[in-house]
Protein backbone atom coordinates (compact mmCIF):
# COMPACT_ATOMS: atom_id res chain seq x y z
CA UNK A 1 0.00 0.00 0.00
CA UNK A 2 1.43 3.32 -1.00
CA UNK A 3 0.41 6.42 0.85
CA UNK A 4 -1.63 9.27 -0.60
CA UNK A 5 1.36 11.56 -0.43
CA UNK A 6 3.45 9.12 -2.44
CA UNK A 7 0.72 8.73 -5.07
CA UNK A 8 0.66 12.46 -5.29
CA UNK A 9 4.42 12.60 -5.67
CA UNK A 10 4.28 10.06 -8.49
CA UNK A 11 1.56 12.02 -10.22
CA UNK A 12 3.61 15.20 -10.11
CA UNK A 13 6.64 13.37 -11.45
CA UNK A 14 4.65 11.93 -14.32
CA UNK A 15 3.15 15.28 -15.20
CA UNK A 16 6.59 16.83 -15.25
CA UNK A 17 7.90 14.08 -17.51
CA UNK A 18 5.03 14.61 -19.91
CA UNK A 19 5.67 18.34 -19.93
CA UNK A 20 9.31 17.78 -20.85
CA UNK A 21 8.44 15.56 -23.82
CA UNK A 22 5.77 17.98 -24.95
CA UNK A 23 8.14 20.94 -24.73
CA UNK A 24 10.74 19.05 -26.72
CA UNK A 25 8.30 18.49 -29.54
CA UNK A 26 7.16 22.11 -29.39
CA UNK A 27 10.71 23.35 -29.80
CA UNK A 28 11.00 21.32 -32.99
CA UNK A 29 7.57 22.44 -34.22
CA UNK A 30 8.31 26.10 -33.47
CA UNK A 31 11.61 25.84 -35.30
CA UNK A 32 9.99 24.30 -38.38
CA UNK A 33 7.15 26.79 -38.32
CA UNK A 34 9.47 29.77 -38.03
CA UNK A 35 11.59 28.39 -40.86
CA UNK A 36 8.56 27.88 -43.07
CA UNK A 37 7.13 31.32 -42.39
CA UNK A 38 10.49 33.02 -42.77
CA UNK A 39 10.93 31.42 -46.19
CA UNK A 40 7.34 32.14 -47.28
CA UNK A 41 7.27 35.76 -46.21
CA UNK A 42 10.66 36.44 -47.65
CA UNK A 43 12.56 37.14 -44.45
CA UNK A 44 15.14 34.74 -45.83
CA UNK A 45 15.86 33.63 -49.36
CA UNK A 46 14.30 30.17 -49.87
CA UNK A 47 16.91 29.49 -52.53
CA UNK A 48 19.48 29.50 -49.76
CA UNK A 49 17.51 28.01 -46.88
CA UNK A 50 14.88 25.90 -48.61
CA UNK A 51 11.79 25.34 -46.46
CA UNK A 52 10.13 22.49 -44.51
CA UNK A 53 7.14 22.04 -46.81
CA UNK A 54 9.46 21.77 -49.76
CA UNK A 55 11.66 19.34 -47.87
CA UNK A 56 8.69 17.12 -47.22
CA UNK A 57 7.58 16.99 -50.81
CA UNK A 58 11.06 16.47 -52.14
CA UNK A 59 11.66 13.83 -49.48
CA UNK A 60 8.68 11.95 -50.84
CA UNK A 61 9.99 12.37 -54.33
CA UNK A 62 13.52 11.34 -53.46
CA UNK A 63 12.46 8.45 -51.33
CA UNK A 64 10.08 6.88 -53.78
CA UNK A 65 11.54 7.84 -57.11
CA UNK A 66 15.09 8.76 -56.33
CA UNK A 67 17.60 6.76 -54.39
CA UNK A 68 17.50 8.54 -51.04
CA UNK A 69 16.85 5.41 -49.06
CA UNK A 70 19.57 3.53 -50.91
CA UNK A 71 22.06 6.31 -50.15
CA UNK A 72 21.01 6.34 -46.50
CA UNK A 73 21.35 2.58 -46.34
CA UNK A 74 24.85 2.77 -47.84
CA UNK A 75 25.99 5.38 -45.35
CA UNK A 76 24.43 3.41 -42.49
CA UNK A 77 26.14 0.20 -43.56
CA UNK A 78 29.49 1.91 -43.97
CA UNK A 79 29.16 3.40 -40.50
CA UNK A 80 28.26 0.05 -38.99
CA UNK A 81 31.19 -1.69 -40.63
CA UNK A 82 33.49 1.17 -39.58
CA UNK A 83 32.36 0.92 -35.96
CA UNK A 84 32.85 -2.82 -35.87
CA UNK A 85 36.33 -2.60 -37.37
CA UNK A 86 37.37 0.19 -34.98
CA UNK A 87 36.03 -1.59 -31.93
CA UNK A 88 37.72 -4.87 -32.83
CA UNK A 89 41.11 -3.51 -33.84
CA UNK A 90 41.06 -0.85 -31.09
CA UNK A 91 40.29 -3.43 -28.42
CA UNK A 92 42.97 -5.79 -29.68
CA UNK A 93 45.55 -2.97 -29.56
CA UNK A 94 44.40 -1.91 -26.08
CA UNK A 95 44.80 -5.51 -24.93
CA UNK A 96 48.30 -5.63 -26.38
CA UNK A 97 49.17 -2.42 -24.52
CA UNK A 98 47.87 -3.94 -21.30
CA UNK A 99 49.78 -7.12 -22.00
CA UNK A 100 53.07 -5.39 -22.62
CA UNK A 101 53.69 -2.31 -20.53
CA UNK A 102 56.87 -1.89 -22.50
CA UNK A 103 55.06 -1.63 -25.82
CA UNK A 104 52.52 0.73 -24.33
CA UNK A 105 55.26 2.99 -22.96
CA UNK A 106 57.12 2.95 -26.26
CA UNK A 107 54.05 3.79 -28.34
CA UNK A 108 52.39 6.25 -25.95
CA UNK A 109 53.72 9.46 -27.56
CA UNK A 110 52.71 8.25 -31.01
CA UNK A 111 49.18 7.60 -29.85
CA UNK A 112 49.01 11.09 -28.35
CA UNK A 113 50.19 12.69 -31.60
CA UNK A 114 47.91 10.56 -33.76
CA UNK A 115 45.01 11.45 -31.53
CA UNK A 116 45.66 15.17 -32.01
CA UNK A 117 46.24 14.89 -35.75
CA UNK A 118 43.21 16.01 -37.82
CA UNK A 119 42.38 12.75 -39.55
CA UNK A 120 40.80 14.55 -42.52
CA UNK A 121 44.30 15.43 -43.60
CA UNK A 122 44.83 11.75 -44.35
CA UNK A 123 41.97 11.73 -46.88
CA UNK A 124 44.06 11.98 -50.05
CA UNK A 125 46.37 9.26 -48.81
CA UNK A 126 43.49 6.88 -48.18
CA UNK A 127 42.07 7.74 -51.56
CA UNK A 128 45.27 6.82 -53.32
CA UNK A 129 45.98 3.74 -51.24
CA UNK A 130 42.53 2.28 -50.87
CA UNK A 131 40.55 3.56 -53.84
CA UNK A 132 37.27 5.44 -53.78
CA UNK A 133 35.27 2.74 -52.02
CA UNK A 134 37.55 1.52 -49.27
CA UNK A 135 38.98 4.93 -48.48
CA UNK A 136 35.65 5.66 -46.74
CA UNK A 137 36.34 2.86 -44.28
CA UNK A 138 39.89 4.11 -43.96
CA UNK A 139 38.61 7.53 -42.93
CA UNK A 140 35.93 6.15 -40.59
CA UNK A 141 38.39 3.87 -38.81
CA UNK A 142 41.12 6.54 -38.68
CA UNK A 143 38.79 8.92 -36.89
CA UNK A 144 37.47 6.47 -34.30
CA UNK A 145 40.21 3.95 -33.66
CA UNK A 146 42.59 6.06 -31.59
CA UNK A 147 39.77 7.14 -29.29
CA UNK A 148 38.72 3.51 -29.01
CA UNK A 149 42.20 2.48 -27.95
CA UNK A 150 42.46 5.28 -25.42
CA UNK A 151 39.02 4.70 -23.92
CA UNK A 152 39.28 0.92 -23.70
CA UNK A 153 42.78 1.17 -22.27
CA UNK A 154 41.73 3.66 -19.61
CA UNK A 155 38.87 1.31 -18.79
CA UNK A 156 41.38 -1.47 -18.22
CA UNK A 157 43.36 0.80 -15.94
CA UNK A 158 40.29 1.62 -13.91
CA UNK A 159 39.72 -2.00 -13.04
CA UNK A 160 40.94 -2.25 -9.53
CA UNK A 161 44.43 -3.62 -9.09
CA UNK A 162 43.21 -5.75 -6.23
CA UNK A 163 40.71 -7.57 -8.43
CA UNK A 164 43.70 -8.66 -10.45
CA UNK A 165 45.55 -9.41 -7.23
CA UNK A 166 42.77 -11.77 -6.31
CA UNK A 167 43.22 -13.48 -9.68
CA UNK A 168 46.96 -13.60 -9.11
CA UNK A 169 46.51 -15.17 -5.71
CA UNK A 170 44.81 -18.09 -7.43
CA UNK A 171 47.76 -18.23 -9.83
CA UNK A 172 45.85 -16.90 -12.86
CA UNK A 173 47.65 -16.48 -16.18
CA UNK A 174 47.37 -13.29 -18.22
CA UNK A 175 44.93 -14.93 -20.60
CA UNK A 176 42.75 -15.93 -17.66
CA UNK A 177 42.87 -12.40 -16.24
CA UNK A 178 41.87 -11.05 -19.63
CA UNK A 179 39.02 -13.48 -20.14
CA UNK A 180 37.67 -13.62 -16.60
CA UNK A 181 38.17 -10.02 -15.42
CA UNK A 182 39.39 -7.47 -17.95
CA UNK A 183 36.89 -8.11 -20.73
CA UNK A 184 33.75 -8.65 -18.64
CA UNK A 185 34.63 -5.75 -16.34
CA UNK A 186 35.09 -3.53 -19.38
CA UNK A 187 31.61 -4.02 -20.79
CA UNK A 188 30.41 -0.63 -19.47
CA UNK A 189 33.49 0.95 -21.08
CA UNK A 190 32.83 -0.84 -24.35
CA UNK A 191 29.32 0.60 -24.37
CA UNK A 192 30.59 4.10 -23.58
CA UNK A 193 33.18 3.77 -26.34
CA UNK A 194 30.49 2.57 -28.71
CA UNK A 195 28.44 5.68 -27.98
CA UNK A 196 31.34 7.96 -28.80
CA UNK A 197 32.16 5.88 -31.87
CA UNK A 198 28.70 6.18 -33.38
CA UNK A 199 29.22 9.92 -33.72
CA UNK A 200 32.87 9.79 -34.72
CA UNK A 201 32.51 7.03 -37.27
CA UNK A 202 29.60 8.81 -38.90
CA UNK A 203 31.78 11.90 -39.21
CA UNK A 204 34.50 9.76 -40.78
CA UNK A 205 32.13 8.11 -43.23
CA UNK A 206 30.56 11.38 -44.38
CA UNK A 207 34.00 12.92 -44.66
CA UNK A 208 35.13 9.96 -46.73
CA UNK A 209 32.09 10.29 -48.95
CA UNK A 210 32.76 13.99 -49.41
CA UNK A 211 36.21 13.22 -50.65
CA UNK A 212 35.73 10.31 -52.94
CA UNK A 213 32.47 8.54 -53.09
CA UNK A 214 29.76 8.08 -55.69
CA UNK A 215 27.07 7.10 -53.22
CA UNK A 216 25.89 7.76 -49.69
CA UNK A 217 24.48 10.78 -47.92
CA UNK A 218 27.83 12.55 -47.94
CA UNK A 219 27.91 12.25 -51.69
CA UNK A 220 24.32 13.56 -51.96
CA UNK A 221 25.17 16.58 -49.83
CA UNK A 222 28.23 17.46 -51.89
CA UNK A 223 26.31 16.85 -55.10
CA UNK A 224 23.38 18.97 -53.91
CA UNK A 225 25.75 21.77 -53.06
CA UNK A 226 27.42 21.64 -56.44
CA UNK A 227 24.13 21.86 -58.39
CA UNK A 228 22.77 24.40 -55.88
CA UNK A 229 19.85 22.29 -54.72
CA UNK A 230 19.51 23.30 -51.09
CA UNK A 231 16.49 21.07 -50.69
CA UNK A 232 18.52 18.00 -51.55
CA UNK A 233 21.22 19.09 -49.12
CA UNK A 234 18.72 19.68 -46.33
CA UNK A 235 16.88 16.41 -46.90
CA UNK A 236 20.19 14.54 -46.81
CA UNK A 237 21.18 16.28 -43.59
CA UNK A 238 17.85 15.39 -42.05
CA UNK A 239 18.39 11.77 -43.03
CA UNK A 240 21.84 11.92 -41.43
CA UNK A 241 20.32 13.19 -38.19
CA UNK A 242 17.76 10.41 -38.34
CA UNK A 243 20.46 7.83 -39.01
CA UNK A 244 22.57 8.92 -36.06
CA UNK A 245 19.48 8.89 -33.83
CA UNK A 246 18.75 5.32 -34.91
CA UNK A 247 22.34 4.16 -34.35
CA UNK A 248 22.37 5.84 -30.96
CA UNK A 249 19.10 4.14 -30.09
CA UNK A 250 20.53 0.77 -31.03
CA UNK A 251 23.53 1.34 -28.74
CA UNK A 252 21.15 2.32 -25.95
CA UNK A 253 19.20 -0.90 -26.41
CA UNK A 254 22.48 -2.79 -26.32
CA UNK A 255 23.38 -1.03 -23.11
CA UNK A 256 20.10 -1.92 -21.47
CA UNK A 257 20.55 -5.54 -22.50
CA UNK A 258 24.14 -5.66 -21.22
CA UNK A 259 23.12 -4.03 -17.97
CA UNK A 260 20.49 -6.63 -17.37
CA UNK A 261 22.80 -9.46 -18.31
CA UNK A 262 25.93 -8.35 -16.50
CA UNK A 263 24.38 -6.44 -13.61
CA UNK A 264 26.65 -3.46 -13.75
CA UNK A 265 25.78 -0.06 -12.34
CA UNK A 266 26.14 3.38 -13.75
CA UNK B 1 56.89 -30.53 11.31
CA UNK B 2 55.90 -26.93 10.82
CA UNK B 3 53.51 -26.26 7.99
CA UNK B 4 54.66 -22.71 7.32
CA UNK B 5 58.24 -21.77 7.96
CA UNK B 6 60.07 -18.50 7.41
CA UNK B 7 63.83 -18.63 7.82
CA UNK B 8 65.62 -15.32 8.28
CA UNK B 9 63.36 -13.71 5.70
CA UNK B 10 63.98 -10.17 4.51
CA UNK B 11 62.15 -8.20 1.87
CA UNK B 12 62.92 -4.87 0.27
CA UNK B 13 60.77 -3.07 -2.30
CA UNK B 14 62.54 -1.23 -5.06
CA UNK B 15 60.98 1.76 -6.74
CA UNK B 16 62.72 4.39 -8.91
CA UNK B 17 62.49 6.84 -6.01
CA UNK B 18 63.65 4.68 -3.14
CA UNK B 19 64.34 1.35 -1.59
CA UNK B 20 61.94 0.32 1.17
CA UNK B 21 63.10 -2.36 3.54
CA UNK B 22 59.80 -3.82 4.72
CA UNK B 23 60.85 -6.97 6.54
CA UNK B 24 64.09 -7.97 8.20
CA UNK B 25 65.19 -11.21 9.84
CA UNK B 26 61.78 -12.83 10.16
CA UNK B 27 61.85 -16.29 11.69
CA UNK B 28 58.50 -17.94 12.06
CA UNK B 29 57.10 -21.40 12.29
CA UNK B 30 53.43 -22.25 12.22
CA UNK B 31 51.97 -25.69 12.86
CA UNK B 32 49.21 -27.34 10.92
CA UNK B 33 45.80 -26.18 12.12
CA UNK B 34 47.15 -23.25 14.05
CA UNK B 35 45.52 -19.82 13.96
CA UNK B 36 47.99 -16.94 14.16
CA UNK B 37 47.06 -13.27 14.22
CA UNK B 38 49.47 -10.59 13.10
CA UNK B 39 49.28 -7.07 14.48
CA UNK B 40 51.60 -4.14 14.03
CA UNK B 41 51.70 -0.48 13.06
CA UNK B 42 50.24 0.24 9.64
CA UNK B 43 52.76 0.09 6.82
CA UNK B 44 55.04 -2.23 8.78
CA UNK B 45 54.84 -5.09 6.31
CA UNK B 46 51.99 -7.33 7.43
CA UNK B 47 50.49 -7.62 3.96
CA UNK B 48 53.98 -8.14 2.60
CA UNK B 49 54.43 -11.09 4.92
CA UNK B 50 51.22 -12.68 3.64
CA UNK B 51 52.26 -12.08 0.04
CA UNK B 52 55.50 -13.92 0.78
CA UNK B 53 53.64 -16.92 2.16
CA UNK B 54 51.25 -16.88 -0.79
CA UNK B 55 54.16 -16.97 -3.22
CA UNK B 56 53.12 -13.75 -4.97
CA UNK B 57 56.34 -12.15 -3.73
CA UNK B 58 59.79 -13.66 -3.47
CA UNK B 59 61.91 -12.81 -0.43
CA UNK B 60 65.02 -10.77 -1.15
CA UNK B 61 66.68 -12.73 1.63
CA UNK B 62 66.06 -16.05 3.37
CA UNK B 63 63.53 -18.77 2.57
CA UNK B 64 59.81 -19.37 2.87
CA UNK B 65 58.80 -23.01 3.20
CA UNK B 66 55.42 -24.68 3.12
CA UNK B 67 55.35 -28.31 4.25
CA UNK B 68 59.13 -28.27 4.04
CA UNK B 69 59.21 -27.19 0.39
CA UNK B 70 60.47 -23.85 -0.76
CA UNK B 71 57.74 -21.54 -2.05
CA UNK B 72 58.45 -20.56 -5.66
CA UNK B 73 55.09 -19.25 -6.80
CA UNK B 74 51.41 -19.31 -5.93
CA UNK B 75 50.42 -22.69 -4.62
CA UNK B 76 47.20 -24.64 -4.43
CA UNK B 77 47.82 -25.12 -0.75
CA UNK B 78 47.25 -21.43 -0.04
CA UNK B 79 44.05 -19.40 -0.17
CA UNK B 80 44.09 -15.62 0.12
CA UNK B 81 41.26 -13.50 1.45
CA UNK B 82 41.53 -9.77 0.94
CA UNK B 83 40.03 -6.75 2.64
CA UNK B 84 37.55 -6.24 -0.17
CA UNK B 85 35.59 -9.19 -1.38
CA UNK B 86 36.08 -8.40 -5.09
CA UNK B 87 33.13 -10.47 -6.11
CA UNK B 88 32.62 -10.17 -9.84
CA UNK B 89 29.40 -8.26 -10.53
CA UNK B 90 29.00 -10.04 -13.85
CA UNK B 91 28.73 -13.41 -12.15
CA UNK B 92 26.07 -14.55 -9.72
CA UNK B 93 27.07 -15.70 -6.25
CA UNK B 94 27.38 -19.33 -7.22
CA UNK B 95 29.59 -18.66 -10.23
CA UNK B 96 31.74 -16.33 -8.16
CA UNK B 97 32.50 -19.29 -5.92
CA UNK B 98 33.95 -21.19 -8.85
CA UNK B 99 36.50 -18.54 -9.85
CA UNK B 100 39.41 -20.16 -8.02
CA UNK B 101 38.54 -23.63 -9.20
CA UNK B 102 38.25 -22.39 -12.80
CA UNK B 103 41.61 -20.65 -12.69
CA UNK B 104 43.30 -23.68 -11.21
CA UNK B 105 41.53 -25.97 -13.67
CA UNK B 106 40.24 -28.12 -10.84
CA UNK B 107 37.47 -30.66 -11.27
CA UNK B 108 34.51 -28.32 -11.82
CA UNK B 109 31.81 -30.78 -10.82
CA UNK B 110 33.53 -31.37 -7.54
CA UNK B 111 33.94 -27.63 -7.05
CA UNK B 112 30.25 -27.06 -7.77
CA UNK B 113 29.26 -29.70 -5.24
CA UNK B 114 31.56 -28.17 -2.69
CA UNK B 115 30.26 -24.67 -3.43
CA UNK B 116 26.61 -25.60 -2.92
CA UNK B 117 27.43 -27.59 0.18
CA UNK B 118 29.31 -24.69 1.76
CA UNK B 119 26.66 -22.17 0.72
CA UNK B 120 23.98 -24.26 2.40
CA UNK B 121 26.05 -24.92 5.46
CA UNK B 122 26.84 -21.27 6.02
CA UNK B 123 23.34 -20.01 5.45
CA UNK B 124 23.63 -18.51 1.99
CA UNK B 125 21.93 -21.29 0.03
CA UNK B 126 19.02 -19.15 -1.10
CA UNK B 127 21.35 -16.51 -2.53
CA UNK B 128 23.18 -18.77 -4.98
CA UNK B 129 21.55 -17.20 -8.02
CA UNK B 130 21.61 -13.63 -6.70
CA UNK B 131 23.96 -10.96 -7.99
CA UNK B 132 26.66 -9.88 -5.52
CA UNK B 133 25.20 -6.38 -5.33
CA UNK B 134 22.10 -7.83 -3.71
CA UNK B 135 24.07 -9.02 -0.68
CA UNK B 136 25.05 -7.10 2.43
CA UNK B 137 28.72 -6.42 3.18
CA UNK B 138 28.91 -9.23 5.72
CA UNK B 139 27.30 -11.71 3.36
CA UNK B 140 29.64 -10.71 0.56
CA UNK B 141 32.65 -11.32 2.76
CA UNK B 142 31.28 -14.73 3.72
CA UNK B 143 30.91 -15.51 0.02
CA UNK B 144 34.52 -14.42 -0.46
CA UNK B 145 35.60 -16.84 2.25
CA UNK B 146 33.64 -19.67 0.67
CA UNK B 147 35.19 -18.80 -2.70
CA UNK B 148 38.58 -19.30 -1.06
CA UNK B 149 37.48 -22.56 0.56
CA UNK B 150 36.10 -24.01 -2.69
CA UNK B 151 39.66 -23.99 -4.03
CA UNK B 152 40.50 -26.32 -1.13
CA UNK B 153 43.56 -24.67 0.39
CA UNK B 154 45.25 -26.01 3.53
CA UNK B 155 46.35 -22.56 4.57
CA UNK B 156 44.20 -19.42 4.71
CA UNK B 157 45.72 -15.97 4.57
CA UNK B 158 43.34 -13.27 5.74
CA UNK B 159 44.34 -9.66 5.18
CA UNK B 160 42.11 -7.41 7.27
CA UNK B 161 39.08 -9.28 5.99
CA UNK B 162 36.60 -7.48 8.23
CA UNK B 163 37.91 -3.95 8.19
CA UNK B 164 35.46 -2.68 5.59
CA UNK B 165 32.48 -3.79 7.68
CA UNK B 166 30.54 -2.03 10.40
CA UNK B 167 31.33 -2.97 13.98
CA UNK B 168 28.33 -5.18 14.63
CA UNK B 169 28.77 -7.14 11.44
CA UNK B 170 32.45 -7.68 12.03
CA UNK B 171 31.91 -9.00 15.55
CA UNK B 172 29.41 -11.49 14.26
CA UNK B 173 31.37 -12.38 11.16
CA UNK B 174 34.67 -12.88 12.98
CA UNK B 175 32.88 -15.39 15.20
CA UNK B 176 31.50 -17.19 12.17
CA UNK B 177 34.73 -17.17 10.23
CA UNK B 178 36.55 -18.54 13.25
CA UNK B 179 34.16 -21.46 13.45
CA UNK B 180 34.31 -22.09 9.73
CA UNK B 181 38.10 -22.17 9.73
CA UNK B 182 38.29 -24.43 12.76
CA UNK B 183 35.61 -26.72 11.42
CA UNK B 184 37.41 -27.01 8.09
CA UNK B 185 40.68 -27.65 9.95
CA UNK B 186 42.63 -24.96 8.13
CA UNK B 187 45.80 -23.24 9.18
CA UNK B 188 45.18 -19.50 9.28
CA UNK B 189 47.21 -16.32 9.26
CA UNK B 190 45.10 -13.27 10.05
CA UNK B 191 46.27 -9.69 9.67
CA UNK B 192 44.17 -7.22 11.58
CA UNK B 193 44.49 -3.88 13.30
CA UNK B 194 41.70 -4.77 15.71
CA UNK B 195 43.40 -6.12 18.82
CA UNK B 196 40.31 -7.76 20.26
CA UNK B 197 39.79 -9.56 16.98
CA UNK B 198 43.41 -10.70 16.99
CA UNK B 199 43.27 -12.01 20.53
CA UNK B 200 39.84 -13.60 20.43
CA UNK B 201 40.39 -15.51 17.21
CA UNK B 202 43.97 -16.73 17.43
CA UNK B 203 46.04 -19.36 19.17
CA UNK B 204 48.98 -17.00 18.94
CA UNK B 205 49.29 -13.26 18.37
CA UNK B 206 52.39 -12.04 16.61
CA UNK B 207 53.36 -8.41 17.16
CA UNK B 208 55.49 -6.72 14.55
CA UNK B 209 57.68 -3.68 14.99
CA UNK B 210 57.94 -0.59 12.86
CA UNK B 211 59.74 -0.77 9.53
CA UNK B 212 62.12 -2.43 8.82
CA UNK B 213 59.85 -4.81 10.57
CA UNK B 214 60.85 -7.68 12.78
CA UNK B 215 58.80 -9.90 15.04
CA UNK B 216 58.78 -8.00 18.27
CA UNK B 217 56.97 -10.66 20.26
CA UNK B 218 54.76 -13.72 20.09
CA UNK B 219 51.93 -14.20 22.57
CA UNK B 220 50.43 -17.61 23.23
CA UNK B 221 46.77 -17.00 23.89
CA UNK B 222 45.45 -19.44 26.47
CA UNK B 223 42.44 -19.10 28.66
CA UNK B 224 41.72 -20.70 32.02
CA UNK B 225 38.30 -21.63 30.70
CA UNK B 226 40.11 -24.06 28.36
CA UNK B 227 40.40 -24.30 24.61
CA UNK B 228 37.44 -24.32 22.26
CA UNK B 229 36.01 -21.02 23.43
CA UNK B 230 34.35 -19.01 20.72
CA UNK B 231 35.81 -15.55 20.04
CA UNK B 232 32.67 -14.12 21.58
CA UNK B 233 33.27 -15.95 24.84
CA UNK B 234 36.98 -15.21 24.81
CA UNK B 235 36.26 -11.50 24.87
CA UNK B 236 34.55 -12.11 28.20
CA UNK B 237 37.17 -14.48 29.60
CA UNK B 238 39.28 -13.50 32.58
CA UNK B 239 42.67 -13.29 30.90
CA UNK B 240 41.42 -11.41 27.88
CA UNK B 241 42.10 -7.98 29.31
CA UNK B 242 45.59 -8.99 30.40
CA UNK B 243 46.50 -9.97 26.84
CA UNK B 244 44.81 -6.90 25.47
CA UNK B 245 46.67 -4.50 27.73
CA UNK B 246 50.02 -6.18 27.24
CA UNK B 247 49.79 -6.11 23.47
CA UNK B 248 48.32 -2.62 23.46
CA UNK B 249 51.23 -1.27 25.47
CA UNK B 250 53.69 -3.09 23.30
CA UNK B 251 52.18 -1.59 20.19
CA UNK B 252 52.49 1.82 21.76
CA UNK B 253 56.17 1.14 22.12
CA UNK B 254 56.26 0.28 25.81
CA UNK B 255 57.20 -3.33 25.87
CA UNK B 256 55.74 -4.93 28.97
CA UNK B 257 56.44 -8.63 29.30
CA UNK B 258 53.41 -10.69 30.15
CA UNK B 259 53.89 -13.00 33.10
N1 LIG C 1 54.57 -2.78 -4.31
C1 LIG C 1 55.23 -1.98 -3.47
N2 LIG C 1 56.23 -1.17 -3.93
C2 LIG C 1 56.91 -0.39 -3.08
N3 LIG C 1 56.69 -0.30 -1.77
C3 LIG C 1 55.71 -1.07 -1.25
C4 LIG C 1 54.92 -1.94 -2.07
N4 LIG C 1 54.03 -2.56 -1.29
C5 LIG C 1 54.24 -2.10 -0.05
N5 LIG C 1 55.25 -1.21 -0.01
C6 LIG C 1 55.76 -0.55 1.19
O1 LIG C 1 56.18 -1.54 2.09
C7 LIG C 1 55.78 -1.25 3.41
C8 LIG C 1 54.95 -2.37 3.97
O2 LIG C 1 53.73 -2.44 3.26
P1 LIG C 1 52.56 -3.42 3.69
O3 LIG C 1 53.09 -4.80 3.76
O4 LIG C 1 51.43 -3.19 2.75
O5 LIG C 1 52.19 -2.89 5.15
P2 LIG C 1 50.96 -3.26 6.10
O6 LIG C 1 50.15 -4.30 5.42
O7 LIG C 1 51.58 -3.71 7.37
O8 LIG C 1 50.20 -1.99 6.32
C9 LIG C 1 55.03 0.08 3.33
O9 LIG C 1 55.91 1.09 3.74
C10 LIG C 1 54.68 0.22 1.89
O10 LIG C 1 54.70 1.59 1.52
MG1 LIG D 1 48.15 -4.16 4.65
Amino acid sequence: MSSRLYDNYLKVQKRRQRLIVLSRLSVLAAFLLLWELAARWGWVDPMLTSKPSQLLSSFRELAFEGNLLRHTWITGLETLVGIIISMLIGTVIAVLFWWSTFASKVLEPYIVVLNALPKVALGPIFYIWLGDRYSIYGMAVAISIIVTIIMVESGFKEISKTKLKLMESFGASKIQMLRMVLLPASIPHFIATLKVNVGLTLVGVVMGEFLSSKAGLGYLIIYGGQVFQMTLVMVSITMLALLSAILYGVVNLLERYARRKYHYEG
Amino acid sequence: MAQIELKDVGLSYFTPKQETEALRGINLSIRHGEFVSIVGPSGCGKSTLLSLVSGMLKPTKGNVLIDGEEVTGTSRKVGYMLQHDHLFEWRNVFNNLLVGAEIRKMDLNRAKRKASELLERYGLGEFAQHGPSQLSGGMRQRVALIRTLVAEPDILLLDEPFSALDYQTRLKLSDEVFHIIKEQGKTALLVTHDLSEAISMADRVMVMSKRPSTISSMHDIRFEEGGGLSPWKKREAGLYNRYFNAIWKELEGHVVPII
